[in-house]
């Protein structure tokens, strides 16, 4: 076998596990368990078999396939293998693996209703063209009993088909009907309707006019911008299932004498004792029972400043335990907890967006009553001017069909097919079908501040301020560590070059700091209070060495990269700009200074951001929240549009219409022009659409309208339509 | 006009078998991964039957 010449360097691991591959593996008599990967980073034919082939080699391996499309590999395995193992070992080979929830993903893994649509519109593409084939024959001059054995077996493949594929819009038309109102597939089922039983009645009685193939190309067309739709919003849901699965809620929850277990936090319940390790988010809300630490709450208030944590300290689901290791008696878990609070505020926002109404429901609201009244109209007058009800009646149907919403049916779809996939590949994930329209009306942004408009990370500020010597001894601390100013620590003074001191004894204090011995000397890094020192306004840790004055090294939360960028672009439109924060008023005032935003608000609560931006929307404003934490959520649900980076919490992702997939804020401009441009083309679908119609239907109404200009004139509005709307792929 | 008697029959015969082949491709899962299936063509291992549900 020739060694394939890899494009991806990390593939040519594969080799190595190839040789025990192959022999195949088939169980242990056990049933199987699936376990879901995400591998973010595979992008070629050697990454697949690379994955396959070291997956399959592993022990408890039964099979493994990757799917390149959704970027994640689905393994089977023997019961007891764990999922985080696998997804080591392929990091560990170099393919970045993480585990998934399979219980977040069970919707895409049956992509039944994709399937399904798929399936009537093969059917009715199959039906249209052979019956198209035999309209042709009559088109062009059958005639007699030619005709009627033509018009017969039309008939014959068209009942089945419309019966089968058209059941989409009957279902949808009748739902509406029930409830009283009219929706774009009223008028798309009655003329599909009337226009077989017409077809039916008329080749029964050998007539001339058959429209068996305008039935079926409405249909098909009608279907194929009903399956882009689908498309549209199945590729966005499972890119967000993703993000959800990413985050497997689980607690380890402590039983007497033995070891941790792992539970569900779905699970838990009040009483139960939990550990949280130092690094790891709090599942639950809770009470401290044992350990000293320091908690990370910027997620859940948007304060920078970790706060302390001992026994007796009450903490809440969301916070991030930064030091040392806590166990914490539950209070109350999942949906009791502080989350629910946030889902109650988010419930009342939300209802007041739902009252949205699309560009296409504007557009069946003012089209399906007209459409009737033209038809109902064409078969009054012809029959009170001829006296001849066939005849009316052909008239109206072929208004009906020559007015049908083909071109309306595809006008919004394929420009939200195109625009979302160009969205997507600039990294935005679209998750809500009008998103778009709502986006493109945007005219003041607000921004949140830790997590969105900054990392979330701290940075080390200027070096040069300190002595060499306080560095290394810093720096020989810092390394003992891994609470995240550490960790940023050691990495900003490494690059500048700095050896760290000799420092002996190193050992951490959990949540006081680091202690060590330097020259015979105690060195301490860490907290003001334990030091003595006087705290400093702004995120920072202390150095002291024992009888010295202690040194503060101050850290500023680093900008997201593309903020300023995109903060010029926003203003240069003329948008309004407003920072609202709930940390303190010096950090909020520093962060809208380095970026450029005059108007900020630091020590909000998470109401009043959202009665804020509800205060805007009052005024007119259309407001674009773009906002990471739970403090937002209820901001984001008020907004009219709402952007959340992926690394927000869930909650805030849930309620957000578009998801920012990378770390660069800088697409955000580019969104809204292309969303602007995305709307211009759905109008201009409707207008190209309407054309049609202004030529179209005095020609039905006089009568003149023969099936062949039906199929005509419902082509080629069709395309157009489409062409139209992929222009927004280039430029 | 008699050729039609074999025609109509023949083409609908045709038709057929191109829906019946779309139906196949549909139910063993031919169009869950198009990208990762037109990069598959290139990887030199024998391919096996996507997994069994």
């Amino acid at each position: 076998m020739a060694t394939p010449i890899s494009a991806c360097p990390a593939c040519d691991a594969a080799p190595l596990a190839e040789a025990q591959a192959g022999k195949g593996y088939h169980g242990n008599g056990m049933e199987a368990q699936r376990i879901m990967l995400s591998l973010p980073q595979i992008y070629c034919a050697a990454c697949i078999a690379g994955v396959e082939r070291g997956l399959a080699a592993q022990p408890g391996v039964r099979d493994a396939r990757v799917n390149l499309t959704l970027k994640r590999a689905t393994v089977d395995v023997d019961p007891g293998v764990e999922a985080q193992s696998l997804a080591d070992y392929l990091t560990g080979i170099g393919f970045e693996a993480y585990e998934l929830d399979p219980g977040q993903l069970t919707s895409t893994a049956t992509d039944k209703q994709g399937k399904d649509l798929l399936m009537r519109l093969g059917v009715a593409g199959f039906a249209m063209m052979n019956v198209m084939l035999l309209s042709v024959a009559v088109w062009s001059g059958a005639t007699d009993a030619t005709r009627d054995l033509f018009h017969w077996i039309s008939a014959a493949i068209a009942i089945p088909t419309i019966g089968f594929s058209s059941q989409v819009f009957f279902r949808s038309a009748w739902s509406a009907l029930r409830v009283g109102r009219l929706n774009m597939d009223v008028p798309i089922s009655l003329a599909i309707i009337l226009a077989l039983g017409m077809s039916i009645y008329e080749t029964m009685h050998s007539g001339e006019h058959a429209y068996f193939d305008a039935a079926l190309s409405l249909t098909f067309f009608l279907l194929a911008g009903r399956y882009l739709d689908y498309r549209t919003r199945a590729v966005a849901r499972s890119a967000a299932e993703e993000l959800a699965a990413l985050e497997v809620p689980r607690a380890a929850r402590v039983v007497d004498g033995q070891a941790d277990e792992q539970v569900a936090v779905s699970d838990l319940s009040p009483g139960d004792v939990v550990r949280v390790v130092p690094g790891a988010r709090v599942p639950v809300d809770g009470i401290v029972l044992t350990g000293e630490s320091e908690l990370d709450r910027s997620l859940l208030t948007g304060e920078s400043l970790p706060v302390a944590a001992a026994p007796e300290t009450i903490v809440s689901a969301g916070e991030v335990n930064l030091t040392g290791p806590l166990t914490v008696r539950v209070t109350a878990a999942g949906r009791d907890s502080s989350l629910h609070r946030m889902a109650d505020l988010v419930a009342i926002a939300e209802t007041a967006r739902n009252r949205y109404t699309s560009l296409a429901d504007k557009a069946a609201a003012v089209y399906a009553p007209v459409v009737h009244l033209l038809a109902l109209a064409a078969f009054l007058f012809w029959l009170w001017y001829s006296g001849d009800w066939r005849m009316a009646m052909n008239i109206a149907v072929a208004t009906l069909i020559i007015t049908c919403p083909c071109a309306l049916g595809l006008a919004v779809p394929a420009v939200t097919t195109a625009a979302s996939g160009r969205l997507f590949k600039q990294g935005m994930l679209l998750k809500s079908a009008t998103a778009m329209e709502r986006l493109a009306e945007v005219d003041h942004v607000v921004f949140d501040k830790t997590g969105t408009l900054t990392e979330g990370k701290p940075a080390l500020g200027d070096l040069s301020r300190h002595k060499p010597r306080d560095l290394e001894i810093a720096l020989a601390l810092a390394e003992g560590s891994s609470h995240p100013l550490a960790q940023s620590l050691v990495q900003a003074v490494r690059a500048a070059g700095v050896q760290p001191a000799d420092v002996t004894q190193v050992h951490e204090v959990p949540g006081k700091g680091i202690e060590g011995k330097w020259q015979g000397k105690i060195v301490r890094l860490g907290r003001a209070e334990w030091l003595g020192a006087n705290a400093v306004g702004q995120t920072a840790t202390y150095l002291a060495v024992s009888g010295a004055k202690p040194v503060a090294f101050t850290f500023t939360d680093a900008l997201r990269p593309g903020v300023e960028a995109a903060i010029t672009a926003l203003k240069s439109k003329g948008m309004g700009i407003t920072l609202i924060s709930g940390d303190v008023p010096a950090a909020v005032a520093d962060i809208a200074g380095r970026v450029g935003i005059e108007d900020w608000k630091a020590d909000t609560l998470p109401e009043d951001k959202a009665e804020y931006v509800a205060r805007l929307g009052k005024a007119g404003k259309k407001v674009l929240m773009v906002g990471d934490g739970l403090n937002d959520t209820a901001a984001l649900a008020a907004a009219h549009v709402s952007i959340s980076p992926a690394s927000a919490l869930e909650a805030a992702r849930v309620v957000s219409d578009i998801v920012l997939l990378g770390k660069s804020m800088e697409p955000l401009a580019d969104a809204i022009d292309l969303s602007k441009s995305a709307t211009r083309r759905i109008k201009e679908n409707f207008a190209i659409a309407a054309g049609y119609n202004a030529i179209a239907i005095p020609i039905a109404l006089i009568g003149l309208a023969t099936p062949l200009a039906a199929a005509l004139a419902m082509s080629t509005s069709s395309v157009t339509v489409s062409l139209n709307a992929l222009r927004l792929r280039k430029g | 006009m008699n050729v039609l008697v074999y025609l109509i029959p023949v083409s609908l015969l045709l038709g057929g078998l191109g829906l019946a082949a779309f139906f196949w491709t549909l139910k063993s899962e031919q169009y869950e991964d198009p990208e990762g299936d037109s990069h598959r063509i290139l990887s030199d291992r024998w391919d096996d039957a996507p997994p069994k549900d």
